[in-house]
């Protein structure tokens, strides 16, 4: 290449930029989706996008490297969409380090970790963080729950020290499927935590009654797992033709329709869908813009999905 | 944990039925070819249950042994621990079994199988060593991911009880294989894989046998 050949090339680059750069802003503004939807974390106001990423079942894929390739672009995909909250647990086997591999290759800028401490004891906690932070691949989490309440006296004495000593932004507790919801009462009401996670969708409603009301008076963030039932909800309701009330808040699929239910609730600061799809991911994301349905939607959007599930 | 009750079969499956047919496929690539000595074994195991004497019976019961010990090492161990946290158990439980086939291999026999309790060991061994890895094939999951005797669980677990019908043995020395025909078949019914029956049927079978034939007359060990 001569230096005049490599001066047109480049004259002609900068010509081509230069009108792109006027053209694609109109383009881009016409075919993106709208921003990704955020609630603030009650306890501090940082905003976190409704829309998170569960990783039990789906990133459990050993050392398979072409199912950790799609996982990688899973989380990928999560990430460019405006994602930031990923959730994980030392229970979900393999997720831990498919995900710490993803996020060193990925360096998300973002990205809101949210691990849980599940083991009996309270030494052998500090030491199963510890692991888990190294699996993961971060310097440190912003949120680690104690899984399905095991051990949660001893884990959250070390949790709220771990907080207080900077080593970590948020501590929560978790449960699933609607267990030991009684337990989980006392301790919401009892203990100066900034996370509850449960089970939630437009079947199961029971925490409607009294966690998401105490959430939301002891400002506590929610974050929702198992929204389509572990897939069991959206098989059920797959072929089902949509009604008309999902086009009025812009949903194309099931999914969507079921997450925005979710994620439309005040007190829900976000659900955590579970895939290892990248469609998935681009569609679930799409749940948490645009226009969010109203308690006589929400009310709808329950007794459809009983009716046809 | 408490509230065990309130727990289902659903809340312990951890991977999805794709990563673990992925595994076995995977585990395959690695140990390949091993398969095809295995598959020689396996005839062997039949071979001896078809002409019983002291020593076929020793054979049959130490290349079993060999067989749950490798399985217990090369696949739980080493790769069914990656996506089931209770791999390492499943490894010490397959070590175990290993070494009671080895006293059994060790210790004196008199008495070997006839007529129908024969022909049903005959039948389940041959079931888990020539049929089970066609499984695949049915299925539509391919070659890769054949489950073969000595190297996946659940045809060696198969193979066992019909050897173990075939021995007569002590019922201590059938908790583990029975265990492990509930544990995977449970853990296949949750995946929803097509044969998922094939393993408690197995084993109802194989303790129907030996409970019935319990008092039946045998042959002398030559």
């Amino acid at each position: 290449m001569t230096p005049d050949s490599f001066s047109r090339r480049r004259l002609l680059q900068s010509l081509l930029a230069a009108s792109g750069s006027l053209i694609l802003p109109s383009l881009h503004a016409a075919t993106s989706p709208a921003p990704l939807i955020t609630r603030p974390i009650p306890s501090s106001g940082e905003q976190i996008p409704v829309i998170g990423l569960g990783s039990w079942i789906t990133f459990n894929v050993g050392r398979d490297p072409q199912a950790r390739s799609e996982c990688r672009d899973v989380m990928r995909q999560f990430f460019a969409g405006g994602g930031r909250m990923i959730d994980s647990s030392p229970m979900y086997g393999s997720a831990q380090d498919v995900i710490g591999e993803a996020v060193q290759a990925i360096k998300p800028p973002a990205l809101f970790s949210a691990d849980k401490v599940w083991i009996s004891g309270g030494a052998r906690g500090v030491q199963q963080i510890e692991t888990s932070r190294k699996l993961w691949r971060v310097p440190r989490f912003d949120l680690l729950q104690v899984h399905n309440l095991l051990s949660w006296e001893e884990h959250l004495k070390t949790l709220f020290a771990m907080k207080k000593e900077g080593r970590l932004r948020y501590v929560g507790i978790t449960t699933s499927e609607g267990r030991r919801h009684g337990e989980i009462e006392k301790i919401m009401a009892s203990q100066p935590i900034d996370f509850v996670q449960v089970s939630y969708n437009a079947l199961d409603r029971e925490v409607e009654q009294r966690i998401l009301p105490l959430a939301r008076e002891r400002r506590i963030g929610v974050i929702v797992n198992r929204p389509f039932r572990q897939g069991d909800l959206t098989q059920a309701l797959a072929g089902k033709p949509l009604p008309g009330w999902a086009a009025e808040i812009g949903c194309t699929t099931w999914a969507q329709a079921l997450l925005k239910f979710i994620v439309s609730h005040p007190a829900v600061t976000c659900a955590i869908p579970a895939t290892s799809s990248v469609a998935h991911v681009r569609e679930n994301l799409l749940a948490g813009t645009g226009r969010m349905p109203d308690e006589a939607l929400r009310k709808r959007i329950a007794q459809d999905a009983e009716r046809l599930a | 944990m408490s509230e065990w009750w309130t727990y289902t079969l659903s809340d312990f499956l951890m991977f999805s039925q794709r990563s673990y047919f992925r595994l076995i496929a995977l585990y395959n690539e690695v140990v390949w070819p091993v398969h095809l000595l295995a598959l020689a074994a396996g005839l062997a195991v039949i071979g001896c249950i078809a002409r019983p004497d002291v020593r076929t019976r020793r054979i049959a019961l130490l290349v079993l042994a060999a067989a749950w010990a490798w399985v217990g090492w090369a696949y739980h161990l080493e790769r069914y621990a990656d996506i089931n946290t209770a791999g390492p158990w499943f490894a010490l439980a397959f070590g175990v079994q290993a070494a009671m086939l080895c006293f059994m291999a060790l210790r004196p026999h008199d008495a070997a199988p006839a007529g129908m309790q024969k022909q049903v060991a005959l039948g389940l061994t041959g079931l888990a060593v020539i049929a089970y890895p066609l499984l695949a094939l049915g299925s539509g999951r391919g070659w890769n991911q054949a489950e073969v005797f000595g190297i996946a669980p659940d045809p060696t677990a198969i193979a066992t009880l019909g050897v173990l019908l075939a021995c007569r043995a002590h019922p201590i020395a059938w908790l583990i294989p029975l265990m492990w025909c509930a544990v995977s078949g449970a853990t296949l019914m949750e995946l929803r894989v097509g044969h998922a029956w094939l393993l408690p049927t197995f084993a109802i079978l194989a303790v129907a046998a030996g409970l019935l034939f319990r008092h039946s007359r045998h042959s002398p060990v030559h």
